[in-house]
């Protein structure tokens, strides 16, 4: 049965190519058949592998094989072969992204029904699940390159899904520009680690680098560009600004690869080469630093925007930056449980959103809507319960996973601890904002709108019911032992972090602190969920229309920092204005006036030599007698 | 045979080499200066059989039997030259009137 793990990417890449070579002949059942079908096969085959791993751990090995395809480059010395490598960490991502990637099928096949480009969709869709099921499953970083720049290609084309928008175009754009500032940070990094390893398999890479003095350069080196590629992929300062932008593209995308499964590749690569980064203090304090900055910034960005797309895509950063933050203090297990929970939980808020959206015709700003809780009530059930995972109220998952990653915190510095607080209060409030804002109070949208409110078709609330369940019981997995829970995630991964466990101790958080913590912020995000309450339910205070004058800190965050202008000014323009130099100067001057100098020679001087050509004979002979005297008087002249 | 040889060798090569060379000029000055076709081709048969006499001599004066090898093909080439040549000439004359040179100067840039 293990042999089979080739299929598990294999089946989405044709579905991909059915539906991509079908899309115009197909009817939309067999497209939908194809595109889901095809993606719970792989769901199915992960489930057994990870059965089969959860086994092996069970019963105490490591539960982790390397699969050889084929032999792929041999040059010299260097050998590269295409392998997948099935552990602990890259069964549970098998399982986040089918499932998740499943279930999002299911719902985009109601949720895209009415649109044109029905076939495409699906056949993007699929395309995306191969790449990132290579990203997941390869055994050396090239494999994860292949994987993580199709992601971002995945993500390009559905963001730009409906390219005829021309600002949803140069979203895709944006996005993809981007990505690839970071993916040059991921390909220098392989060429580093190539040359201080001599190979890119895993395996042999951690095994070598074990052996590494902590702080040493070459590591410092490797793990910066690790980590300048995941500020790309995963949307963290400076490089996040594309992903709010990346909400042009249809919701189920948003929720698969902008919250669920794309955005959390860089804490995955960075899971994966955890040994590098545990060698790499000052690595860590920066990504700790971004971390939290990203995750204040960003909670702060969210709290005004109006458009419930935008607040779930800041959230969404935000909770990156939480990631980030407890990848950095060296909370691995803590960051993966997030990126669990998170994709749960997010995945089921932004289906959410668009089953909101799809009620209201495609109408996504939030002061035309309220009230909706009585027409949408599977929908508003299943947010509210999202809210409540997300904001990190007891006993939801949020609430675990990012209690871990704050306890750490608190460990290694209580200053970020601090910041990681407030950007928790703000997550709870926006998140509560949101939620009373779409669901509570009086509609206020036009008549017509609320005419047409409906509650979604079958296939759009099921999968939010599952997610549902899934956010809240998705803490079970890993309850910290001061709840009396068995750490089960953190045993589970405890292989992938062998090498780093044995150079750096591990942390252990003393009971007491912890309880303080969870209740502190427990009791903190209950405190704000009342004060949005109060404020957007008891005064039904709806934000302003915009243009009115506003506080500064208002205006700050309501326009996102301004960071997209003083990007605009510090890189856009000065290249604009550059290529204008290049296009005028070097184009039009110098290699256009090569072009038309070479042809202007060639014509003035085919001018002047048709002279020759006169049509008398007896000039010909003339020529050839004189040519063939210069020759003789030539060879005379040389004997 | 040997007389012959002897004969060609009792002229110095000087001399053939001078005449030759008169004769060839004469040819060429004729192709030059003449407009009269079949005039021009009588003036490269002058040239073709001065080089012919010239081959001739070098290989009495040397012994070697290449240059009068030489010598049959150039004759076998005046030949055909001539063949065509002179049909050449009849067609053009057919269609102009006149075997006049510079009435061929149609093929112009």
């Amino acid at each position: 049965m293990m042999e089979l793990i080739w299929l598990i990417p294999l089946i989405p890449l044709l579905g991909f190519i059915i539906n991509g070579l079908g899309q115009y002949n197909f009817s939309k059942f067999v497209v939908g058949l194809v595109g889901c079908g095809a993606v719970l096969g792989s769901f199915l085959l992960s489930c057994i592998l990870f059965l089969q791993v959860f086994q092996a751990r069970s019963a105490g090995e490591d539960g982790t094989t390397v699969f050889h395809l084929f032999e792929w480059i041999s040059v010299g010395g260097f050998d590269l072969s295409f392998s997948f490598l099935l552990d602990p960490l890259s069964a549970l991502m098998l399982l986040i992204v089918t499932g998740i990637g499943f279930l999002i099928h299911l719902y985009s096949y109601s949720y895209m029904y009415e649109d044109e480009s029905f076939g495409r969709f699906f056949s993007y869709l699929n395309l995306f699940i191969f790449f990132m099921l290579l990203l997941v499953l390869g055994s050396n970083y090239l494999i994860m390159f292949i994987g993580w720049e199709g992601v971002g290609l995945c993500s390009y084309l559905l963001i730009g899904f409906w390219y005829k928008n021309s600002s949803y175009a140069s979203a895709a754009k944006k996005a993809f520009v981007m990505n690839r500032i970071g993916d040059l940070g991921f390909l220098i990094a392989v060429f580093a680690i190539i040359a201080t390893f001599g190979t890119l398999e895993y395996a042999d890479v951690f095994a070598q680098a074990s052996q590494f003095p902590i702080g040493d350069a070459t590591l410092l080196l490797i793990t910066l560009l690790l980590f300048i590629a995941a500020t790309g992929k995963s949307a963290q300062i400076p490089l996040f600004t594309w992903l709010p932008d990346a909400m042009a593209g249809p919701t189920p995308v948003s929720a698969l690869i902008h919250a669920a499964t794309m955005v959390t590749a860089g804490i995955y690569m960075i899971i994966r080469s955890n040994i590098l980064f545990t060698l790499s203090p000052l690595t860590m304090q920066i990504i700790a630093g971004i971390g939290v900055a990203t995750a204040l910034i960003a909670a702060f960005i969210a709290v005004t925007q109006n458009d419930i797309k935008k607040v779930l895509a800041y959230s969404t950063v935000s909770q990156l930056g939480y990631m980030f933050l407890g990848l950095g203090v060296g909370a691995f297990t803590g960051a993966f449980f997030h990126v669990m929970t998170h994709a749960f939980f997010k995945a089921l808020l932004f289906l959410g959103a668009g089953s909101v959206i799809h009620a209201m015709h495609h109408e996504q700003d939030m002061r035309k809507m309220g009230g909706l809780k009585k027409h949408l009530p599977v929908t508003y059930v299943t947010m509210l319960l999202g809210t409540i995972a997300i904001a990190g109220i007891p006993p939801l998952s949020g609430f675990f996973s990012k209690d871990e990653i704050l306890a750490f915190t608190f460990e290694s510095s209580p200053f970020l601890w601090g910041l990681g607080f407030v950007g928790a209060l703000f997550t709870a409030f926006y998140m509560f904002r949101m939620l009373f804002l779409t669901f509570f109070g009086k509609f206020r949208g036009t008549h017509e709108q609320e005419h047409h409110l409906h509650e979604s078709p079958a296939q759009m609330t099921i999968p939010l019911i599952i997610l549902a369940i899934l956010s809240v019981l998705g803490g079970i997995i890993n309850i910290p032992s001061a709840l009396g829970g068995g750490h089960w995630l953190a045993n589970f991964l405890s292989p992938i972090f062998a090498y780093s466990n044995s150079r750096v101790p591990e942390v252990h958080l003393d009971h007491n602190t912890e309880y303080v913590l969870m209740a502190v912020s427990a009791v903190a995000a209950i405190v704000m969920a009342v004060l949005a309450y109060h404020k957007y339910v008891k005064k039904a205070d709806v934000p302003q229309a915009d243009g009115v004058a506003q506080g500064t800190l208002y205006k700050l965050s309501y326009n996102k920092f301004y960071v997209d202008e003083l990007y605009n000014a510090l890189f856009v323009k000065p290249l604009n204005a550059l290529s204008k130099v290049f296009y005028k100067v070097v184009d039009k001057s110098a290699i256009d006036g090569v072009v038309h100098g070479v042809a202007d020679f060639i014509s003035a001087s085919g001018r002047g030599i048709r002279q020759l050509q006169s049509g008398y004979v007896g000039f010909y002979i003339f020529m050839i007698v004189l040519g063939v005297a210069a020759i003789m008087l030539y060879g005379l002249l040389n004997i | 045979m040997g007389d012959i040889i002897q004969n060609i060798q009792g002229i110095p090569l000087n001399h053939y080499l001078i005449f030759c060379s008169v004769i060839f000029a004469i040819g060429v000055v004729g192709v030059l200066i003449r407009r009269n076709v079949i005039i021009i081709m009588m003036s490269i048969e002058l040239m073709l059989n001065s080089v012919n006499l010239l081959l001739a001599a070098f290989s009495a004066y040397y012994g070697d039997a290449s240059g009068q090898v030489f010598v049959f093909f150039v004759m076998a080439l005046a030949a055909a030259e001539v063949a065509v040549g002179l049909a050449i000439v009849i067609m053009v004359y057919r269609n102009t009137k006149s075997v006049d040179i510079e009435s061929l100067s149609k093929l112009r840039w």
